[in-house]
């Protein structure tokens, strides 16, 4: 197959599930957990944890359950211990707000803290947690260069090849057999990537949104979540909601 | 029942009980009030709570209201505002308003003194807040109004001076959510209005004494505490509650006397039976005219549209002055009207009624409707209930009607007249209903009606309840607690239960006691809870009510820069099985489908006369047991047969000479292998929500037994599952055991959509997820995407919780049809009979018509999408 038959750099299904793809030349692995895997710096990223939305929203008289947080450093904690991974990414908006930190609960706070245990723990900020955890273990910074990629939260305006970013909570949606699938979802045109939010409770922005547009030199592709694995739609294939 | 047999001494009759007054007024309209009419005034003179049975037509609704207007008639002038007397609950807005005019009439005629509004989430703010302060005499409202009105501070002052509450179609209403609500609203205002009577209205029932019992307020025997505001006179309806309900083998209106009561209110407590209503039965109307339509073309063999007899329907709808022509679903309505329309030679002005059109539309029907200048409506279960249209003189049932009762309720919408019979015909869609509406006729002609049992108050509406009272004033949780025990549906509610939904509407009842210090209802110092600011109860006040909706969309006439025109709305599932460019059937036209946005469907018209997509769907009710029972009777019985079409009559024997009939308890297995598939096909006869369970369990084991099925399907009368490899060497006792409702059943439960659909109820009516915020009502689908969000945690991390426990209760009883599917279990053991059948059998045909129709929804239908779609990108990648 010629250059043109592979627009988005996509090599293969993995057999763990995820998608390998390349971005902005970088191999990276689209994991169906929602997490990014950065083989050669043997980097695990994830974007949006949300920490302590259910008691944010308890807070305000809403009883929502309060085991998000322990539900998603479980998840987490899965993956790093299928990955090993050297450094851990936490690609912004990690606290729900300001005041998460002081509602964590203290089994919760302890697990943050042993997944720190023997590699680097790095929180990139966000615009909920601007200014990084203050009890809890890792590093703070605001973004990160990585094997020629630059990890930040926001994505920035325009064209941005090599960047990966959070923040927009991507999904998709795709219609057939009578039925219709919302997902989280990556997205990527081979040259920038945002990854779904990993947070048990953060929702979710249909990426034919106008959120994301501008963002792509071309139609980009969703790569949508599963239980078992993750599939890649391509644009035209994706409905609104 | 025997007219003789009820209500009045010839003493008591008419000039007894009625004032001058109300005799000159039936007099001078020529009429005689009716027995049952002058027994409820009876029945309020005593000081009972009342139940009145009656048919349509019979003066019902005048009868619940007679004994106020007679007191309020009669009543002093005071010099003090006096506070509401009446209240009426109806489970229909329209019918609120509806009786609001038939009252104006005799009250107008008699020049009575009597104020009478109505209230319903329609009136405006203004008036709502008008009748808050000053009350009419008789207030029209329905259950959620009245929950509201439980959440306001001041509801105790406001129905203190309370003496009737009447209660409308309460058949329609006492088994569910709804009716759970209602009941525990009930008992908050005998709290508040002790000397408050209970009066329920009822088409007829099988069961009588359920309704009796939810109606009456069950013993209390705990004395409550002093309420911390204003003391009502609350003695006497203590006592009255204790001592004046009868007991079931007391019944009523013969003897009006206090010879059956219970001895004394040391001796009333749980333990005893249930108190109950007085009955009081109207005349039975003159019995109903039920035809079965033979079409001169042949019965097909599925599908749910009756199209092969459109042009009799047709031809029956010239004869009539006015029908409704009834179906079961909105589809199905959308599908007869333009089938109709489209042999409508002569230009009948006919009309269609559901429950997606917008209010506007079908307020122009109703409209219509009242004048008289309609032949026929084509409507769905939105016309079972409500307003008395005199003109109508036919009923049709387009297929089958599913029960027995429900068929009675809408018979009961022609002539409302009791003196003469009302008129009915059946149309079946197809042989099996062929069979099913033979059985419906029959079971109305002996007026055996089926019906929803009694059941136990869901705590996801208790819930609401507790939370809705701490909105009204502080309360005492052992106060609380009795007064919700008197309410029939929560009588044997444990107090540890109480507490554990207390705990669940204060910090949500995690084992992870994060929220303590989050608490929606507090207690205070003197130990009494209340909600914790106003902010709260306000949010809480949005909320009210058991009504969840689906996620549906509006359907807009797409305009060139915003949407247009509203035309009414629909399931949001429907829209996603659309891709732009589809044509679709709606209020009679076909629209051509041009994409959603936000909550809109937006649609333009379409010059088709054919719409692409014709999805009607099958039945949204199941097949009541007591039909299926008779079905099989009939199926087994060739005399009854005779009654039957040819080709029906054929196809039956067809089937008993290739392979064999179903008998009444027996259940029979045919296999079959057919093209390079193998296939298992049984008939319970239960209905598609037990047998698509038992199709799923089924499914389950048979994998397991390496057998590798690969689809199965469900309807009514049958349940069909195939594979690769045959079947019929299996041990068929072992695979219908009835130990698959076990772990099997729990374990298919937890990962399905059906929980989750579930807990989304659960979740909305409890208030654990809020639908409306102050300034912006959360959208259906948003609202979907995150409880499955709140369900996938909750589950993993305390799947012992309350909300849990409420969704998989729920889905038990109204998704699976657990129970029924029990008894089909335990009626067949050790009597299936086995066929193994070389080909199809002629039974088997309308189940194999209906494969690959169906949608199928579930998480690895869901992966099979994303499949699709990835594969199909893929191939786009390699050929760009």
């Amino acid at each position: 197959m010629n250059a043109p038959a592979r627009p988005l750099g996509f090599v293969a299904a993995s057999p763990c599930g995820g998608i390998a793809a390349a971005i902005g030349g970088a191999a990276a692995l689209l994991r169906h957990s929602g997490a990014l895997w950065l083989e050669a710096e043997r980097a695990l990223v994830v974007a949006d944890l949300h920490f302590e939305k259910g008691s944010a929203y308890a807070r305000r008289g809403q009883m929502l359950p309060p085991y998000d947080t322990r539900e998603t450093l479980r998840r987490l904690a899965l993956e790093i211990e299928a990955l090993s991974p050297r450094l851990v990414v936490l690609l912004g908006d990690t606290l729900h707000d300001g005041g998460a930190e002081a509602r964590i609960d203290a089994e919760d706070a302890a697990a943050v803290d042993r997944l720190a245990a023997g590699r680097t723990l790095l929180w990139i900020v966000g615009n909920h947690d601007a200014d990084g955890p203050r009890r809890l273990a890792g590093e703070v910074g605001d973004e990160i260069a990585l094997n020629g990629l630059l990890l930040r939260h926001e994505p920035q305006a325009g064209l941005q090849p090599g960047e990966v970013a959070g923040h927009l909570h991507p999904c998709a949606r795709v219609r057939g057999r009578g039925a219709s699938v919302r997902r989280r979802c990556f997205v990527t045109d081979g040259e920038r990537l945002i990854l779904p939010a990993f947070g048990a409770y953060a929702g979710g922005l249909n990426v034919r949104d106008a959120a994301f547009s501008g963002l792509f030199a071309r139609p980009p592709t969703a790569v949508a979540l599963g239980p078992r694995k993750a599939h890649a739609v391509a644009w035209g294939a994706l409905g609104a909601d | 029942m025997s007219e003789a047999r009820r209500h009045i001494a010839p003493e008591a009759a008419a000039d007894g009980l009625l004032p001058p007054r109300f005799s000159a007024w039936f007099a001078g309209r020529g009429w005689a009030p009716r027995t049952h009419q002058l027994a409820m005034v009876d029945k309020a003179r005593e000081g009972r709570d009342a139940l009145l049975i009656a048919p349509t037509g019979g003066g019902k609704t005048l009868a619940g209201f007679l004994p106020s207007l007679i007191e309020l008639a009669e009543r002093p002038p005071r010099n003090a505002a006096p506070g509401l007397h009446t209240l009426y609950i109806s489970p229909l807005k329209a019918l609120a308003v509806d009786v609001q005019r038939n009252l104006t009439t005799p009250i107008e005629e008699m020049g009575l003194p009597i104020r009478v509004e109505s209230r319903t989430g329609d009136s405006s703010v203004a008036k709502r807040q008008r009748q808050r302060l000053d009350p009419p005499d008789i207030l029209l409202t329905t259950p959620e109004q009245l929950a509201l009105f439980c959440a306001w501070e001041g509801s105790r002052g406001y129905f203190a001076d309370l003496r009737h509450i009447v209660i409308d179609e309460i058949h329609a209403i006492h088994a569910s959510k709804r009716g759970d609500l209602l009941a525990l609203a009930l008992a908050r205002l005998q709290t508040f209005a002790p000397q408050m009577r209970r009066v329920g209205l009822s088409a007829t029932v099988n069961d009588p004494d359920m309704l009796r019992r939810w109606l009456a307020p069950q013993v209390s025997v705990i004395e409550p505490s002093p309420p911390p505001s204003r003391d009502a006179e609350r003695g006497r309806g203590t006592m009255r509650s204790m001592v004046e309900g009868a007991r079931p083998d007391s019944v009523d209106a013969d003897a009006p006397s206090t010879a059956s009561r219970s001895p004394s209110p040391a001796a009333a407590g749980k333990d005893l039976e249930p108190l109950l209503a007085d009955l009081v039965l109207g005349q039975p109307g003159a019995p109903p005219v039920i035809e079965v339509l033979l079409s001169q073309n042949k019965v097909p063999w599925a599908g749910h549209t009756a199209q092969h007899a459109m042009t009799e329907v047709y031809e029956v709808i010239k004869q009539a002055r006015t029908a409704l022509v009834f179906v079961n679903t909105r589809w199905q309505a959308e599908f007869a009207f333009q089938e109709l329309w489209r042999i409508n030679d002569e230009g009948l002005p006919i009309a269609l009624h559901h429950g997606s059109l917008a209010p506007e539309q079908r307020r122009k029907v109703e409209a219509a409707m009242t004048r008289g200048d309609l032949r026929a409506v084509v409507c769905t279960s939105t016309l079972d209930l409500g307003i008395d249209w005199g003109a109508v003189d036919l009923v049709i049932q387009l297929a089958a009607p599913k029960g027995s009762s429900r068929l009675v309720q809408r018979i009961g919408r022609a002539n409302h007249r009791l003196d003469e019979p009302s008129r009915a015909i059946l149309v079946p869609a197809s042989r099996f209903e062929m069979l099913e509406c033979q059985a419906a006729a029959e079971a109305v002609a002996e007026n055996a009606l089926d019906g929803d049992p009694a059941r136990r108050g869901a705590q996801d509406a208790l819930a609401q309840h507790i939370m809705g009272c701490a909105c009204g004033e502080p309360f005492l949780a052992d106060d609380l607690y009795a007064e919700i025990a008197s309410a029939a549906p929560y009588a044997d509610l444990g107090r540890d239960e109480f507490d554990r939904v207390l705990d669940f509407v204060s910090t949500g009842g995690y084992a992870l006691r994060a929220y303590d210090r989050f608490r929606r209802i507090v207690k205070g110092r003197d130990g009494r809870w209340k909600v914790r600011d106003p902010q709260t109860a306000q949010r809480h006040r949005m909320n009210v009510g058991t009504i969840v909706q689906g996620a549906t969309l509006n359907i807009r006439m797409a305009g060139r820069r915003f949407a247009g025109r509203k035309i009414g709305e629909a399931e949001e599932w429907y829209f996603e099985q659309l891709t732009p460019g589809d044509t679709f059937l709606f209020g009679g036209e076909v629209w051509r489908f041009e994409g959603v946005v936000g909550i809109d469907a937006l649609v333009s018209r379409s010059g088709d006369t054919d719409p692409k997509v014709p999805s009607w769907g099958g039945s949204k009710f199941p097949l009541s047991t007591y039909l299926a029972k008779r079905v099989r009777r009939m199926m087994g019985d060739e005399a009854a047969w005779d009654r039957l079409p040819a080709d029906v009559h054929e196809w039956l024997a067809a089937q008993r000479d290739h392979s064999g009939l179903p008998g009444t308890d027996d259940l029979l297995v045919e296999t079959f292998p057919r093209g390079d598939r193998c296939y298992m096909v049984c008939y319970p006869f239960e209905g598609r929500l037990a047998h698509t369970t038992l199709a799923m369990l089924l499914t389950r084991r048979l994998d397991r037994a390496g057998i590798g099925p690969i689809g199965y399907l469900a309807n009514d009368y049958a349940l069909c599952i195939w594979g690769l490899r045959p079947m019929d060497g299996l041990d068929f006792d072992e695979l219908f055991q009835e130990d698959m409702l076990g772990d099997d059943l729990e374990a298919w439960l937890e990962e399905s959509f059906l929980m989750k659909r579930a807990f989304r109820h659960c979740a909305l009516i409890s208030g654990l997820i809020e639908r409306r915020f102050p300034g912006e009502q959360k959208s259906g689908r948003q609202v979907t995407f995150s409880s499955d969000l709140i369900y996938d945690v909750l589950h993993r991390h305390q799947p012992d919780h309350l909300l849990l426990a409420c969704a998989r209760a729920d889905a038990a009883t109204g998704l699976l049809d657990v129970g029924r599917l029990g008894e089909l279990l335990a009626r067949i053991r050790g009597r299936i009979r086995v066929l193994n059948l070389p080909k199809v059998s002629p039974f088997a045909v309308p189940i194999m018509m209906e494969i690959g129709r169906e949608r199928a929804p579930g998480t690895s239908a869901s992966e099979m999408i994303l499949e699709e779609a990835e594969a199909s990108s893929l191939v786009a990648e390699a050929m760009s």
